[in-house]
């Protein structure tokens, strides 16, 4: 239990520092630009906001809340504190909502729609390229090209084309939102029936894109193992073949753990451009808003979820992969 | 080297992707040389002109005729505007205004008709009817009109003296043209975009521009990647751990994240193709390292390594001569999958709004980013985006392959 302990302090630490690597590189980054980031900002927005006292409240809350007179380690402080106060400042598209509000009216949707597609996505291409694995002959010379090739449709080439097929020409699913525009978020069966439909679209899209990639790399793993001695040993030794299917299945799952943990903030990002094609309500969406409206503090608390959540999604990967690994277990035995 | 090239070319994975992307690549050298069109001139007058071949009418007013008589090009005529929809259309129009249900054949198209002409007003407007659908009854009206004359149309031009107008010829419903001897004739095998730019010229443009983006991402991904990853796996200690730590962060910081802020942080003005190839190339790094570090730390203690230090070689002629030979492979496989996520990457950048700014380039993710803002997809204009669709995925579809390919010929064990 104690090798455990170490594994999960050790983990729950780099959890940590990563965090804090996340904070400084979203702090830093925009400061890079030149000049006073507020007045750059501003000089952005100026173009599009005609409401005077707007602005100038907005560069006054701004001046304020990056404390640019101040030196810059009290600045980064300062960010952090208001981070964790929630307060992301008051957005420039959508004055005078405050960020925090867009954020929270979007961060579920998005975690209710890619983790599960994610995790949908690596099962049934594990299982597939499991099967392609072991089955081979036919079955892998016809599932493999054609899952080669899906692979590398594009996230958003995927999203638009099950977009076309189902919400244009079969109409079977509506094409954009989370819901139906003319209803109004409650717990009413006719809502969460209108939120069910337009989950589909966006849901498979990801499921699809996901499946490909894992599918292959299952199919490279599983046929290593297969290769690997100890297969070779069990057969001499005349262990039964689903023995041997289930262990070589479960050492090549190994790695595929392992790379969901390390391939996952690439499929969010894949899924947030899927999100923009179906104008889902999530991250996704809210982060082109913001960028169509230049709307920085958006970009900056949006990306900055991103982040942290991509960051915890890992850790928890990272945490039930140390309960699975038997040779953490076997160090838990001892 | 030559065997190992042999052996390359023997992988039937590997040649199928060289084939698709030297074929990619052989369109974007040769057809600039055959249409010399400017890629993003704007030639259609209006967006989304639909694939198809486009005739001059002036040139084939002034064209020689020739009379075929054909027995079902009336018909194909009437057949053309009155569908089975706007039959129904029609038939609809005329029970609302009051035309019994039963007297209405909508098969029979001269009845049909004369009762569309007898009872048709575009001044009334039936209840309940929208604007839009009142609109559409009036286009439809002018594209009935006349519809079963079997007259000819009389082509008449100005007299610039009287001011009136001359009848200068007729044309007869059995006149044709020979489509070789019209002057101007303009295939547009991919129709025309939201800015009525030809989509197969700027398609093969932007595909160009793609791939050099894809290819300088690629190279400054895999030089930084192998420079960082011999360093921390040959000189190993301090560098090494410093080396690694950065690496595992950037591993788990998500890249996509890293690229939206630093093209945001760049603004608009300062964001061309090539400042967002080594962006993306600045960000896409870390498995490279990981990989040639691993790589190399495997080879350090080989024994031809091992010699080497013993004769007193430098720790560059160690690096050059006796262990970048041996991860070579590996670094170019490398390279494929850069380039190839790079072109990706840009793709969703631009989708973003975050790709490339110019005016000058099409790149593909740009003409993606312009299909999905003019609503292509849902407006049912497939020409816009489906093209670029299936030109990303044969791009990243043959480096893949190419790539497996490899794979197999150096790592035997992957071999079916």
């Amino acid at each position: 239990m104690k090798k455990y302990r170490n594994y999960f302090v050790n983990k729950l630490f780099w959890l940590l520092i990563t965090t804090i690597f996340a904070f400084i590189l979203n702090f830093t980054l925009p400061r890079l630009m030149p000049g006073d980031p507020v007045a750059a900002i501003m000089a952005r927005i100026a173009q599009g906001m005609s409401n005077s006292t707007g602005m100038k409240e907005v560069y006054e809350q701004y001046a304020k809340l990056f404390g640019t007179n101040q030196p810059i380690l009290e600045q980064f402080f300062l960010y952090i504190k208001n981070v964790f106060h929630g307060n992301f400042g008051t957005s420039f598209s959508q004055y005078p909502r405050p960020v925090s509000d867009i954020i929270r009216s979007s961060i579920l949707w998005t975690v209710c729609l890619q983790f599960p597609a994610i995790i949908i996505g690596w099962l049934i291409g594990n299982m597939l390229g499991a099967l392609a694995a072991y089955v081979k002959k036919g079955y892998d010379k016809v599932l493999m090209p054609v899952s080669i090739f899906v692979s590398n449709i594009p996230a958003f080439g995927m999203a638009v084309i099950l977009l076309v097929i189902f919400g244009v020409y079969l109409r079977w699913f509506p094409t954009s939102g989370g819901y139906g525009f003319d209803l109004i978020p409650n717990a009413s069966w006719k809502f969460i029936w209108s939120v069910i439909v337009h989950y589909q679209l966006p849901f498979w899209s990801i499921v699809l894109t996901t499946i490909g990639g894992q599918a292959i790399g299952m199919r490279s793993m599983s046929i290593y193992e297969l290769n690997a001695d100890y297969v070779k040993y069990s057969r001499f030794m005349g262990v039964k073949d689903k023995q041997i299917v289930g262990y070589v299945f479960r050492n090549a799952m190994l790695p595929q753990v392992t790379g969901l943990a390390l391939s996952i903030g690439t499929m969010v990002g894949g899924a947030l451009v899927a999100e923009i094609i179906f104008s889902y309500p999530g991250l996704g969406y809210t982060l082109l808003n913001g960028i169509m409206g230049q709307d920085y503090p958006l970009i900056s608390a949006v990306t900055l979820i991103i982040t942290v959540m991509v960051l915890l999604a890992n850790f928890l990967i990272e945490i039930i992969y140390g309960l699975i690994d038997p040779r953490v277990k076997a160090a838990q035995s001892e | 080297m030559k065997t190992a090239l042999q052996q390359v070319f023997h992988s039937r994975k590997f040649v199928t992707g060289f084939a698709i992307f030297m074929a990619i690549l052989l369109t974007v050298f040769l057809y600039p040389l055959i249409i010399q069109d400017e890629p993003l001139a704007i030639l259609g007058q209006g967006n989304f002109f639909p694939p198809g071949i486009y005739v001059n009418i002036y040139d084939s007013i002034h064209s020689k005729s020739y009379v075929l008589n054909l027995k079902d090009a009336a018909s194909k005529r009437i057949g053309k505007i009155l569908t089975d929809q706007s039959r129904q259309d029609i038939k609809e129009w005329l029970v609302s205004y009051g035309v019994p249900e039963d007297q209405i054949d909508i098969n029979d198209t001269e009845s049909l008709l004369s009762q569309w002409e007898e009872n048709y007003d575009s001044s009334i407007s039936l209840p309940g009817m929208t604007f839009a659908k009142q609109r559409y009854f009036q286009r439809l009206d002018e594209s009935v009109n006349g519809l079963l004359s079997s007259e000819g149309v009389v082509i008449s031009e100005v007299n610039q003296e009287t001011g009136n107008l001359d009848q200068t010829n007729t044309i007869d419903q059995s006149e044709y043209v020979h489509i070789n001897e019209v002057a101007n004739v303009r295939i547009l095998p991919l129709g025309t975009d939201n800015f009525g730019r030809d989509v197969l010229t700027e398609l093969v443009k932007a595909t160009g521009v793609s791939l050099k983006i894809g290819l300088i991402a690629g190279v400054v991904a895999t030089l930084i990647g192998l420079t960082l990853g011999l360093l921390s796996g040959y000189v190993g200690g301090l560098v090494d751990d410093i080396i690694m730590f950065v690496t595992n962060l950037f591993t788990v910081i998500p890249s996509f994240v890293l690229l939206i802020l630093i093209s945001f942080s760049i603004g608009q003005d300062n964001r061309g193709a090539t400042t967002i190839a080594v962006v993306i190339g600045l960000t896409s790094w870390v498995w490279t390292a990981r990989a040639v570090r691993s790589q190399v730390i495997s080879l350090r203690n080989r024994d031809h390594v091992n010699l080497s230090k013993l004769s007193g070689h430098s720790t560059a002629h160690i690096i050059l001569n006796d262990i970048l030979p041996y991860i070579a492979s590996y670094v170019v496989m490398a390279l494929i999958l850069q380039v190839s996520s790079a072109i990706l990457s840009e793709a969703s950048l631009s989708i973003l709004g975050l790709g490339p700014r110019t005016t000058e380039v099409p790149t593909l993710g740009l003409m993606m980013n312009w299909a999905m803002i003019y609503q292509a997809h849902i407006l049912g204009k497939w020409w816009a985006y489906f093209p670029v669709i299936v030109v990303i995925a044969l791009i990243t579809f043959s480096m893949n392959l190419m790539n497996t390919g490899l794979d197999q010929v150096f790592n035997p064990t992957l071999r079916d």
